[in-house]
């Protein structure tokens, strides 16, 4: 049993606006949500850049709310309940209602508030709420007793690429007949002393403390690193026959998955993108479609120099010439690293590029790596072809996994 | 301070753990049945309550707290 799998409802907050419209006005214009931050507690920090949230939790739940959940939880819930509304609060059986969301670090900054009241107040003050607030499966929990779903609520970890992995896990539950409708995709909330300090410790952050607005710039010759960020995306997956039933609004069709993994070290990409490339050819694989399908990526491109050579390299390898007509961007550049919400925002993009025919310019991308060979979108967005047409979305993670999805327009 | 003191600080506090409005919480209401706090979110009233009112209430005792009465009645006789 194979079913085609639509996605009929879309949410995300993001550093660029609380919603999908406003981060999407906000991507097409090349805007950068990326900050200096200057409170005490970062002051000694290496790297001090992030990109918040634009529109805090706190202005949307209730303080109760607030208190018994993680803030990755805050933002997937947040983000899912758009979603579901976007996608017309469908009628369906609970037990065909599935969850598949991810989160790259879990409550981490949750885990270390309580440590800090274990020390200063003693073990009888720490929150009853700690274990669900610090488990990874939290914000997939939170979202399946939100809409009461009871096909199976599932957590993917994978580092930067869980959301992306989120998707193709809840597309398979469709796909196989696990489910009818998923609720899926991916969210981070862990911008933290000790969160920069770490990825600092790594050297993947940039340092362009003069000029943060601009700091990640993907594919740019400058870059020097990629920008911490924080957000939620979140996709309503459904099966054609069941999104045709009710008269769902569709944005496009989930074309397919292709996974893999480097081999290769903790985590550095692979140089020559060995196992990029597989899932690429994976993902054709799974989708049908062939290099001379897909009219636009959205690249993982974090903004780091390692990395970003290699993914163009790996693309240009698998694409052959057919790369000449495959326009590329990179969210990043303006939402910074969503880190287990990157994959499930960028697949958002990728869907809602094909579904107006316009795809976002790379912010800050102004002069493009030499050893880049792949047409990516400086500037202007750029408008995708009528007809038939299809996009990829990349997303890797620390650990060596490589998650390519593809969605097709309708 | 009085019962009615400390039924006002108990209602503020399940309010700020629960999301219960505070004039819901009345002295016949059960926690479980009426006010929909539940197991976990009832150790972090106990908490909150042996902060704000210098009790301790020990685990022994929070089964025996059904309604904000028993509450209201255990706080008054053994605050400090």
């Amino acid at each position: 049993m194979s079913r085609t799998v639509v996605v009929t409802g879309l949410g995300a907050t993001t550093p660029l606006g609380g919603d999908v419209a406003s981060t999407w006005a906000a991507l097409l214009a090349g805007k950068s949500g990326a900050v200096l931050l200057t409170d005490e507690v970062f002051a000694e920090l290496p790297a001090r850049i992030a990109a918040p949230v634009m529109v805090d939790p706190s202005e949307i739940l209730e303080a109760h709310q607030i208190r018994k959940m993680d803030r990755s939880q805050q933002l997937a819930l947040i983000a899912a309940r758009e979603a579901w509304a976007d996608a017309g609060s469908p009628e369906v059986d609970q037990e065909r209602l599935g969850v598949a969301v991810a989160t790259g670090v879990g409550g981490a900054v949750s885990l270390m508030e309580q440590y800090e009241i274990l020390r200063t107040k003693g073990p009888s003050r720490v929150s009853p709420m700690t274990v669900p607030m610090l488990m990874p499966n939290g914000p997939a929990a939170v979202l399946g007793l939100e809409f009461g779903a009871m096909a199976g609520v599932h957590t993917p970890v994978s580092a930067c690429a869980s959301g992306a992995e989120a998707i193709g896990y809840g597309a398979e539950m469709i796909r196989t007949g696990r489910a009818d409708i998923v609720v899926c995709g991916g969210t981070e909330g862990c911008i933290h002393p000790l969160t920069l300090a770490a990825f600092g410790a790594m050297r993947a952050l940039s340092t362009r403390h003069d000029d943060p607005a601009s700091a990640s710039r993907p594919f740019d010759v400058n870059r020097d690193g990629f920008v911490m960020s924080e957000g939620a995306g979140i996709v309503v997956l459904e099966s054609e026959e069941h999104a045709a039933a009710r008269g769902a609004k569709v944005y496009g069709i989930y074309g397919g998955q292709g996974l893999a993994a480097d081999a290769h070290h903790i985590a550095q990409p692979e140089p020559e993108g060995r196992g990029v490339m597989l899932a690429m050819n994976r993902a054709f694989a799974d989708s049908d479609l062939t290099p001379s399908d897909i009219v636009h990526i959205n690249a993982h491109a974090t903004s780091t120099p390692a990395g970003d050579v290699a993914e163009a390299k790996a693309i240009r390898k698998v694409f052959g010439a057919h790369a000449d007509h495959a326009s590329v961007t990179a969210v990043k550049g303006a939402t910074g690293h969503l880190l287990g919400g990157a994959g499930s925002l960028a697949a958002i993009a990728t869907i809602l590029a094909l579904h107006d025919r316009v795809a976002p310019p790379i912010a800050n991308l102004t002069d493009i790596d030499p050893e880049v060979d792949i047409d990516v979108i400086v500037k202007e967005p750029r408008k995708l072809p009528a007809g038939d047409i299809a996009g990829m979305s990349n997303s890797f993670g620390f650990g060596g996994h490589d998650v390519v999805l593809t969605f097709k327009s309708n | 301070m009085s019962q009615e003191d400390v039924l006002a600080g108990l209602a503020s506090i399940v309010n700020e753990v629960a999301g219960i409005p505070a004039e819901s919480v009345q002295m016949e209401k059960s926690f479980v049945d009426d006010l929909d706090v539940d197991s976990l979110s009832m150790v972090e009233v106990v908490m909150l309550c042996e902060e704000r009112f210098g009790v301790t209430i020990p685990d022994s005792e929070v089964k025996n707290l059904n309604t904000v009465a028993d509450a209201v009645n255990y706080i008054t006789a053994h605050k400090q």
